[in-house]
């Protein structure tokens, strides 16, 4: 196993809004992420997933709290060190965040280019290895514009994996994909974490289906988070809040199980 | 109602003391980025392109137009006191030592400060900075920094072209159109123009172009965090707009205090 664990130690997180007063994104939150396993971030819209997943990298600071990537202390360390540690992430934005003005190619070996001491032989051998496992042979001279939605989020995975992560971070990985394509993407990321071997973690409103690959389920709601150790365990929760998470997003689906059970 | 005025007023000051402490720390990014190595030449290339030889057009016109009227002008004035001789160092003063680095400037702000500033806003929403920030590769030598020296080497060349032609533009109204005689157009203009007056020039080329990066870039690279600034397509435009209007005011207002220091 490759991956690196994750822990929050009372992490609190808070913006000013324009009228002077603050909302509280993350309210004293404790939890972990074990080492290579697979956790889904869940919850509504404004709930801090995305800004969960820019604490873990360092991109955001907390206003008070730990968070360890391993043994390191994200809230303590700053500059080289932190960038030596961002270079154990991968990371796959919600809309790809491919470079527009550079081909799939360019894309895939940039951070071989400026992260590695590789020759260009090698980086490109290395990049069209990992076009032709994510089926992108072929049209690594397109450039971002020229790619459907689930290309992109496939450009955009080689990518992340180029440098070989010890996690692996998804942000709404499927936001406008159509139900098949998600499926294949989803079915890839299982794949390429079982080669791999990386901590995943996955911020989705795409509930049913992510659970799917889902270790441990984390939802966010008003600041605090409930960890669930498995997606199943999800819906014997009896707080309210979570019983109306379940209702919404997961709908027919765990409601038809309810009434078997 | 009066306590929440105060609140808003004491939010508004805060909010800019963070604007200009968060852009006095993105230029000494900007400047450590120059430093640091693997040094992107292809990327400075890339941007003197853009910002020199792409400018050269709008720096000619610009230039030809001012001298020109400059010319047409100076003479008119001058014919007053039947000092037409004076036309060349009237000419060549006014635009070496201020409208030669003034116009190029705004020239350089509205064309190539604009596309700076819209081109790391879009870098910015679509999470491409933070792409480059997770890769652990430093956005600002990457492709920031490459911005502000491409910049102190372009707007210089530019104000010197631009300063020529505007001289040679002066030349045609004056002594083409007006009939001022062609030898006191040149000795006036070499008795009068000190190195003083081009190195005056030159420092002011070199404010500029710092400043137009600055801005321009830092209003683009901050627009998720700007406030009032919004979402979107519409942040970007709203922030491009900002830039060029910031970085024009603060061109002229360094122009007046950079005259009055070194002159």
């Amino acid at each position: 196993m490759n991956g690196l664990g994750i822990e929050f130690k009372g992490v609190e997180k808070s913006f000013l809004r324009e009228d002077g007063s603050r909302q509280v994104i993350l309210n004293r939150v404790n939890f972990s992420i074990p080492a290579g396993k697979t956790t889904v971030i869940a919850g509504g819209s404004g709930q801090g997933k995305s800004v969960t997943l820019k604490l873990i990298l360092g991109l955001m600071h907390a206003d008070s709290g730990q968070i360890f990537v391993g043994e390191n202390d994200t809230t303590k360390i700053r500059g080289r060190k932190l960038k030596d540690l961002r270079t154990k992430f991968g990371v796959l934005f919600q809309g790809a965040a491919l470079f527009d003005s550079m081909t799939v190619y360019e894309n895939v070996a940039l951070p071989l280019r400026e992260r590695t001491k590789k020759t260009e032989l090698e980086i490109k051998n290395q990049v069209l290895t990992s076009l032709e496992q994510l089926e992108l042979l072929g049209h690594e001279n397109k450039f971002p514009a020229q790619l459907s939605g689930g290309m992109k989020k496939r450009a955009g995975l080689a990518r992340a994996l180029q440098l070989k992560p010890e996690i692996m971070l998804f942000d709404e990985p499927t936001t406008g994909l159509d139900p098949v394509m998600t499926q294949e993407i989803y079915q890839l990321f299982a794949q390429t974490q079982k080669q791999v071997g990386y901590t995943s973690i996955i911020v989705s409103h795409d509930i049913p289906k992510v659970f799917n690959l889902a270790d441990e389920v984390i939802v966010l709601n008003n600041g605090k988070m409930d960890v669930f150790s498995s997606p199943e365990s999800i819906q014997w929760s009896e707080k309210s809040h979570i019983q109306k998470f379940v209702k919404t997003t997961m709908g027919e689906i765990y409601q038809s199980h309810l009434v078997e059970q | 109602m009066q306590q929440n005025t105060i609140i808003r007023l004491g939010s508004s000051g805060l909010s800019v003391v963070t604007d200009l402490g968060r852009m006095g720390v993105y230029l000494l990014q900007i400047i450590q980025g120059c430093f640091r190595r693997p040094f992107r030449f292809s990327e400075l290339m890339r941007q003197l392109n853009f910002i020199g030889a792409g400018s050269l057009v709008v720096i000619f016109f610009t230039a030809a137009s001012t001298g020109m009227v400059l010319g047409l002008q100076g003479y008119y004035s001058l014919h007053k006191f039947g000092a037409e001789g004076m036309l060349g160092s009237a000419v060549s003063l006014t635009l070496i030592m201020e409208l030669g680095p003034v116009l190029t400037a705004l020239m350089v702000a509205g064309r190539a400060g604009s596309a700076m500033c819209a081109e790391l806003g879009i870098m910015r929403i679509s999470e491409q900075v933070d792409a480059l920030d997770c890769m652990a590769i430093d956005p600002f030598r990457y492709f920031i920094s490459p911005k502000l020296l491409a910049a102190l080497i372009s707007v210089p060349l530019l104000t010197a072209l631009f300063d020529v032609v505007g001289i040679a533009g002066g030349y045609v109204a004056g002594v083409h159109l007006m009939g001022v005689n062609p030898g006191s157009y040149f000795d006036g203009m070499q008795s009068s123009v000190t190195n003083h007056d081009i190195m005056l020039g030159t420092v002011k080329s070199f404010v500029f172009a710092v400043l137009i990066v600055w801005i321009c870039t830092g209003r683009g690279y901050f627009v998720h965090v700007i406030r009032g600034a919004g979402f979107g397509a519409r942040s970007v435009s709203k922030v491009t707009t900002q830039a060029v209007v910031l970085s024009s005011i603060s061109v002229l207002i360094f122009d007046y205090l950079l005259t009055a220091i070194l002159i």
